[in-house]
């Protein structure tokens, strides 16, 4: 259908005799300010949908960054309840800094999320650049298509994953495997010490696919010629890994590190929320400052502390963000996000 | 065959037969990880209870058993409710969402349109900044007051700031120029350009943010987590979640009559329904996986 469009027009364009053009141009420019306003508008009434719905959902609650200064009251309107109720200072931050909860959520939320940025740039490059070099490719796409299917499963769908292994009586692990080795059998869901690990296998599970294919692309992106011209000089596989493709990597991989350094204050609800399956007992390991601000809110009803992490990582959050891309922008201008 | 020798013949700078031999049986490995947690449930499924009872979990049950999915579309009204409404929303809230994405997309990919960048910047700002949970909660359940409606499944997913920028990369590199100022110049107005000329062009990039949208609409949990509290209004995903937790309150608290044990459902039936809810998702896969990657090559390539 497209091609008939090109085809139908272009005739047009070149019926105009050389007269005819500087005539069109003429007219043409006295028009196009006409027709660009118009163009303007209809752009303008393209963005609008999209507009609206950042406003709803992205810059209105913005304005709620006044609430964890103040002892928020909801009486019957959202913004009257914002200008009525009492202001407070820095009450419900002082109090984040000292609840113990809240301090074990952020040394959780900092400490993870250092361990998953250092395994998401060194496993998903390792098997990148493994794949790459498998003889037959046909077969690479399978395992890539294999490794990305788990980052389609839904997180509730994850977490009766992890139930059918760790459930202590039934599950895969006590029955199957501890039985069989004669070992007694542990209840996984009281005993934290096992959920660091179990947490960042998940995580892993999750997203090396993802990780793996944004690798594979920016591999293809390096030309052949280079690794032939290394062989040619007799460079060994390790030292065409680690003086081509290692350098050439970099960009992606510092920029993926970048956006994820933005987020460490920010834990990942969806894993820590489900794959613990929000047990209590496990909260010293599993605890991060998303489910922390999400438990306050609905399950305690502590509007006041919520805010107060949920700003907090959102400031914080911006900063880091702000300084990482400023200290790569310094060194490496490439790899800058922005 | 002689093409394979051929091959073998030039591509002189290929690793060793043992060391492919090594990267492909650790990949096989890697695969097994990943896909062997999902088989278990799987298998759980269409086990017959009593051997769950009597030897747990396993992958190759003595005896199989199909009861658990007779059992859910038999008495299973509420599941299958909850399927509907996951169903509706999924459906709505993606074609929304692509339309919406589209639109935002289409004039920051064009040179012509002098205020694209501060466009870009209003969506992308939101990457980098957000008022937090309890300001965006108040929005919806305080502002609007659409907490107890469907609307609150599909509002807040219609936009998405990295596929807007997929979207207006793709668009950039598959409609060329000369032929939206061609169509202009035939007089078509911006929207008719769109609607026949850019959207026809850009098919596999739309298939690519549909799809993101519909699994992220079809996956979600999250929005029902936070609002819903009424039962007509649970997805699958919720569903789910409702009744994984309700089963370790049940079985952690010693307290609770045994009446209110013995209606839970069996240990096969739960499983059987997180095999219906994941189920599409699995078999769409290798028609749509595909779309994913080059969506993400795109994303992948900066600009």
């Amino acid at each position: 259908m497209a091609t008939e469009q090109t085809v139908g027009i272009n005739p047009s364009i070149g019926a105009s005799t050389p007269d005819n053009l500087t005539e069109q141009k003429r007219l043409g420019k006295r028009r196009k300010s006409k027709g660009a306003m118009a163009r303007d508008l209809a752009f303008y009434v393209m963005l609008l949908p999209g507009v609206i719905v950042l406003l709803v959902n992205n810059y209105l609650p913005m304005i709620g960054v006044i609430i964890p200064f103040e002892d928020y009251r909801f009486q019957d309107n959202f913004f009257s309840s914002l200008v009525t109720s009492k202001f407070t200072g820095f009450q419900n931050f002082v109090f984040l800094f000292t609840t113990s909860d809240a301090l074990n959520a952020m040394k959780n939320t900092i400490l993870y999320n250092i361990v998953f940025i250092s395994l998401d740039v060194i496993v998903p490059v390792a098997l990148a650049i493994a794949m790459s070099q498998m003889w037959n490719k046909h077969i690479g796409n399978f395992y890539q298509s294999a490794m990305f299917l788990p980052y389609f499963i839904s997180w509730v769908a994850v977490s009766y994953v992890v139930y059918a292994f760790f459930v202590s009586q039934n599950g895969f692990i006590d029955t199957s495997i501890l039985k069989t080795f004669g070992i007694d059998q542990i209840d996984f869901y009281s005993e934290p010490k096992f959920w660091p690990f179990i947490l960042t296998f998940f995580h892993l599970w999750k997203y090396t696919g993802y990780n793996l294919i944004v690798y594979i692309a920016s591999l293809s992106g390096i030309s052949g010629e280079y690794y032939e011209a290394a062989s040619l000089d007799g460079a060994t596989k390790w030292q065409q890994v680690k003086y081509i493709t290692l350098p050439l990597l970099k960009t992606t991989m510092i920029i993926l590190a970048l956006l994820a350094v933005g987020r460490i204050f920010n834990g990942d609800f969806d894993l820590f929320f489900n794959v613990p399956k929000d047990t209590s007992m496990l909260y010293d390991v599993s605890d991060v400052l998303d489910t922390y601000v999400y438990r306050c809110l609905i399950n305690l009803n502590d509007v006041g502390m919520s805010a107060a992490a949920g700003l907090f990582q959102a400031v914080v959050g911006c900063v880091v963000v702000l300084l990482a891309n400023v200290g790569v922008r310094r060194f490496d201008p490439d790899s800058a996000l922005f | 065959m002689e093409n394979a020798v051929r091959k073998k013949k030039f591509d002189f700078n290929r690793i060793s037969l043992p060391s492919n031999i090594i990267i492909n049986v650790i990949f096989i490995l890697v695969i097994l990880l990943f896909l062997l947690p999902l088989l278990l449930v799987v298998m759980v499924s269409i086990s017959s209870e009593k051997t769950i009872l009597t030897n747990g979990y396993q992958y190759w049950p003595a005896q199989f058993d199909i009861s658990a999915y007779e059992f859910i579309f038999k008495s299973g009204k509420d599941i299958l409710n909850a399927y509907g409404t996951s169903i509706i929303v999924t459906g709505i809230g993606s074609v929304a969402a692509t339309l919406i994405i589209a639109l935002y997309a289409y004039p920051l990919s064009r040179s012509s349109f002098a205020p694209r960048n501060k466009f870009a910047f209003f969506a992308f700002f939101t990457t980098i900044f957000g008022g937090g949970l309890v300001p965006w909660v108040f929005i919806y359940s305080q502002l609007f007051k659409i907490d107890g409606t469907l609307w609150i499944l599909i509002v807040p997913y219609l936009m998405n700031a990295w596929w807007v920028i997929i979207m207006r990369t793709f668009m950039k590199s598959s409609v060329p120029d000369e032929l939206i100022e061609a169509a202009r110049i035939d007089g078509a107005g911006e929207f008719r350009i769109f609607f026949q000329i850019v959207i026809p062009l850009c098919k596999a990039g739309l298939a690519t943010i549909f799809l993101f949208c519909l699994l992220r609409f079809w996956n979600d949990y999250y929005l029902a987590l936070i609002f819903v509290k009424d039962h007509h209004l649970y997805t699958i995903q919720y569903y789910m979640f409702q009744m994984l937790s309700n089963i370790s309150y049940l079985t952690s608290n010693s307290n609770i009559p045994a009446e209110a044990r013995r209606n839970l459902p069996s240990e096969t039936a739960r499983m059987a329904i997180a095999v219906i809810a994941v189920g599409p998702v699995i078999f769409a896969y290798p028609f749509f996986q595909r779309y994913f990657v080059s969506g993400l090559t795109i994303g992948a390539v900066k600009g």
